[in-house]
């Protein structure tokens, strides 16, 4: 690898200090904002570093918590970058990207970057689809937008759409029901070594067989969970973070692109001039990330995925170059996304149906725990880890590396 | 109809397929510039960026691309037919649409089935364009 090559201005210039989380839970019964925080002061612990030297914001796309109200809460007097993500659980890794690029491009010198949710089935308190519970749950009589194409056929719910694409894969490429189960077995049982996952019991296949299924292929045991909790990360500079507590885990690089998403499904499978099934942002993101960085997928010791529902890791390790289009399947049939024996351990904190859905930001700080050898499914020597955003939707991701 | 079943509340831009539906016939946005149909939608030709498209009517022939059957927890609406089915219909001019096959069993959804258009309907102002499998 060459990690000096350093075209992008961005690589190598940020660095992550701090992570901090709430307690994860089906229902902790508090505002958002008492979450983000909670886990914003736990961020800015862990690094050593006083709250109120947080110079700027990073916060998700349909993230309930304004800018102004934590920084009232927090008492942030200097704050002098904000920036949101976009589009949902595309933006899931860029929290980091965008915190980096604002530290590189010297806007701002310590940025936190969050996300904080309430979405326990109790969680709900009001009627914006993005104010606890199901939004999806929250649509109204008169479908306006892209929605009009799928609800009115009963296709409400992501995993309504997740299950179109996946039945689409498996018909493409052969891709069995079993290969997304060993992914879904696979997080649970790293969720069973994660004393902060919701999940701690591991299943068996025979388990994932069992459980009753949701949209056809995509079982319970496959979804993510509904929860609630926030996550926050600390980056600033990589001379700042020398000088302060943790290991320093570098940005080597961060990208973002766009293609076919889950709420057009005309879209997403169509093949024009622009892309088809070979071709969707990850594909983009991937190439950008690995030219920046100087890197190949072979460098990549750990993968932190986003996994709305386990259908998406084949998917994005296809798009992202870890195997060939239609391989994913196998890849993971053959135990390689799986700790401590897989080449490639993906979503090793438990992921989204273990540990916790905190829209996928709570991978970044696993991501960073395998960087400083503190996960509890530690991948030996770890140096570089990805991760990335929703695969089905303008996306991003990031490549960290340990200093 | 259930008072909550997510009505089309559609656009300028989709009115048009809406309205033609109403009347029973499959139309989509076809440039007249390139000749690319295109859904949902949009108002420029992804393929060649002209404004200027005719609602065109298509054969309402096509192939399941892809299916799912969906179980709870679902929209109030759709309470009382689950569990029930969703596709993806590949139509024969090319572009996709997500809909319901009906007069099926389940257990024979497959992709690849061919099917046809057919409208649904569901009071006096709403007409869902669903499929049915071709025998041959």
């Amino acid at each position: 690898m060459s990690r000096a090559d350093r075209r992008d201005p961005v690589a190598g210039r940020a660095a992550v200090a701090g992570i901090g989380q709430t307690t994860y839970a089906k229902n902790l019964g508090r505002t958002e904002l008492d979450l983000a925080c909670e886990a914003v002061i736990h961020a800015c612990a862990d690094a050593g570093y006083a709250v109120t030297d947080v110079d700027g914001i990073v916060s998700y796309h349909i993230e309930q918590v304004e800018e102004r109200e934590l920084a009232a809460a927090l008492g942030l007097r200097n704050c002098s970058f904000m920036a949101r993500t976009t589009s949902g659980g595309g933006g899931a890794a860029s929290v980091v990207g965008l915190a980096a690029m604002a530290v590189a491009s010297g806007q701002a010198e310590s940025v936190v970057a969050f996300r904080a949710r309430n979405r326990s089935k109790a969680a709900s308190y009001g009627a914006d689809p993005n104010q606890g519970g199901r939004p999806w749950e929250k649509v109204g009589a008169g479908v306006s937008d892209l929605r009009q194409w799928h609800n009115p056929y009963g296709v409400a719910a992501p995993v309504h759409e997740m299950a179109l694409i996946a039945r689409r894969h498996m018909a493409r490429f052969g891709t069995t029901e079993e290969q997304f189960g060993m992914q879904a077995v696979a997080q649970r049982f790293h969720a069973s070594r994660n004393p902060a996952a919701i999940m701690r019991d591991a299943i068996t296949l025979d388990d994932w067989r069992a459980a009753r299924p949701i949209a056809e292929p995509i079982r319970l045991v496959d979804c993510s969970l509904e929860n609630d909790g926030a996550t926050a990360i600390l980056v600033t500079t990589p001379e700042r973070a020398r000088d302060l507590r943790q290991p320093v885990v570098t940005v080597l690089a961060q990208a973002m692109g766009v293609g076919p998403i889950h709420v057009a499904l005309a879209d997403y499978f169509r093949t024009s001039s622009s892309w088809d099934e070979r071709d969707h942002a990850g594909r983009h993101i991937a190439r950008q990330l690995f030219d920046r960085s100087g890197l190949t997928p072979a460098d990549v010791d750990v993968a932190m995925i986003f996994d709305h529902f386990t259908m998406a890791v084949p998917l994005s390790l296809e798009q992202y170059g870890f195997c060939g289009l239609g391989e994913g399947g196998p890849m993971i049939g053959s135990g390689a996304t799986r700790w401590p024996d897989g080449a490639l351990p993906v979503n090793t904190h438990g992921g989204s149906n273990g540990e916790a859905f905190i829209h996928g930001v709570n991978h970044i700080p696993e991501a960073v725990r395998q960087l400083r050898g503190t996960s509890t499914c530690q991948v030996a020597g770890a140096e570089v880890a990805l991760v990335t955003g929703a695969i089905t939707d303008p996306s991003g991701a990031v490549l960290l590396g340990r200093a | 109809m259930h008072p909550a079943f997510p009505r089309p509340a559609p656009g300028p831009d989709d009115a048009p397929f809406w309205e033609w539906c109403r009347r029973h016939e499959l139309r989509l946005q076809r440039c007249d510039d390139c000749g690319t149909f295109r859904f949902h939608p949009r108002p420029r030709c992804p393929e060649c960026r002209s404004a200027a498209a005719t609602w065109t009517r298509v054969a309402g022939t096509g192939t399941v691309a892809s299916y799912t059957v969906v179980h709870p927890p679902v929209l109030p609406a759709f309470a009382d037919r689950v569990p029930y089915n969703a596709v993806v219909v590949e139509l024969d001019e090319g572009p996709f649409m997500v809909s319901n096959l009906v007069d099926v069993d389940n257990a024979d959804l497959a992709t690849g089935l061919p099917v046809e258009v057919t409208f649904v309907d569901l009071d006096d102002t709403l007409t869902l364009p669903q499929f049915r499998v071709v025998t041959a």
